[in-house]
């Protein structure tokens, strides 16, 4: 973590460049990233100092190589996220799970407790509860048999609990790390 | 009487006097130092499950549950080293990928003893892959509801519908992950005839595994109930 930091902080002190920060939506219902924005004034001090270079905030359809910072909201839930959740790792120096569904699985981990679940959640949303061509879509990335949270797929450096979590705690941990300091979690997050 | 004599022992370097025959954890508490619990309850009798309250004594390499050892004079704890801290962090993991936690969707979502500790002791995700039951809820008692999946089994409302309802409605079955609290002989609550309604399952639970249908959760929890029933009894 030390070295990650460092590398931070000198990003940071060149004058040239900002630090590269991205945030990923995988599922999750964007409440996080509401929450995100919910550091109202203090995005423009980060502003300054950060550049984000990937988010569904701005219109980048590839996640870059070299970024320093990735948020990601929401659990790894089916094929293609597994996929974009490990090339965002590959390319992200620090990995921040962002809110519940990324740290615990949280309400879209529900459907675990069926032991077919990728199955019967289409089943249920798609057929039995529609009156009119009910029919599960094909188009769509397979679901995995478990919603996971990210560190069971990937490392994760940090973890911001909450549902949603704080804009506080986002802040925190944003400004320790610009500071090249590693955030002390303890007593800070808080589940649900 | 020797049930009467004081006597000494060191908490984390301090100097405590107690009567004989009292728990470490209610010395420390008596003194000003909090150690974590989940199962314990004023006023039941203590259980030992939930393994938080461990401490250490020197001399021995054993772990000792707080809330069912007695002080013994001369005693020197130590109830907050870096030890203890992992373990109980690892014991707070155990119990929330045992079953469903998931705060944002759980009606204790709040007032949860299990969600406060895991925030004050710094879990901040659980290493250990989650383990997910589904029991059905049983919602068949006309205000009284139990979602096995949330239990973490600290027997509170075992012990409170024994010891001060007098009642015993509540047990267990099965062992082990699959224990489960069951009503008079594994039937549904509605049709126990032995459960007097009483409410004080719900009120001593620390999560949210027992609830009132329709009942904010904040006029559920009277998590003292037990302290102040025995407390009363003890003055008549």
């Amino acid at each position: 973590m030390s070295t990650t930091n460092t590398v931070i902080a000198d990003c940071n002190s060149s004058s040239s460049s900002k630090v590269r920060v991205a945030t990923v939506w995988l599922s999750g219902c964007a409440g996080c990233h509401m929450s995100f924005l919910d550091q109202d004034e203090r995005i423009v001090d980060l502003a300054k100092r950060i550049q984000v270079v990937y988010s569904p905030l701005v219109d980048v359809k590839e996640f870059p190589e070299d970024v320093e910072v990735t948020l990601i909201e929401g659990s790894v839930a089916n094929e293609e996220q597994l996929e974009v959740l490990k090339d965002v790792r590959a390319k992200s120096r620090v990995l921040i799970s962002l809110g519940d569904c990324a740290v615990t699985g949280n309400v879209t981990a529900l459907r675990n407790s069926w032991e077919n679940s990728d199955k019967e959640v289409l089943e249920r949303a798609y057929k039995s509860s529609e009156d009119l061509q009910a029919a599960v879509p094909n188009m769509v990335p397979k679901l995995l048999i478990r919603a996971k949270p990210l560190h069971e797929v990937v490392k994760v450096d940090f973890y911001i609990p909450g549902c949603p979590p704080s804009a506080d705690l986002i802040n925190y941990v944003l400004t320790e790390l610009l500071a090249g300091k590693t955030p002390n979690m303890e007593g800070k997050a808080k589940y649900g | 009487m020797a049930e009467n004599s004081m006597i000494t022992l060191k908490i984390d370097g301090v100097q405590v006097s107690v009567l004989e025959g009292t728990t470490i954890l209610k010395a420390a508490k008596d003194n000003g130092i909090l150690i974590p619990t989940l199962c314990d309850l004023e006023g039941l009798t203590p259980y030992g499950g939930c393994r938080l309250c461990l401490v250490e004594v020197t001399g021995s390499p054993k772990l000792f549950p707080a809330c069912t050892t007695p002080a013994n004079s001369g005693m020197e704890v130590t109830t907050n080293s870096e030890r203890l801290k992992s373990y109980r962090k690892m014991t707070i993991q155990l119990l929330m990928a045992e079953r469903v936690h998931m705060c944002a969707v759980c009606v204790a979502n709040d007032h949860c003893e299990l969600q406060a500790l895991a925030n004050q002791l710094g879990v901040n995700h659980v290493v250990l892959e989650r383990h997910f039951t589904r029991e059905p809820i049983d919602s068949s008692h006309d205000f009284l509801v139990i979602d096995r999946n949330r239990c973490i089994l600290c027997l509170r409302c075992v012990r409170v519908c024994d010891k001060i309802e007098g009642v015993h409605t509540l047990d267990l079955k099965n062992r082990s992950k699959d224990t489960e609290v069951i009503m008079d002989l594994d039937e549904s609550w509605g049709n126990s005839c032995s459960c007097t309604g009483c409410r004080k399952c719900a009120k001593v639970c620390p999560v949210g595994a027992i609830y009132i249908e329709g009942e904010a959760i904040t006029q559920t929890k009277h998590r003292d109930v037990a302290e102040f029933i025995t407390a009363r009894r003890n003055n008549r």
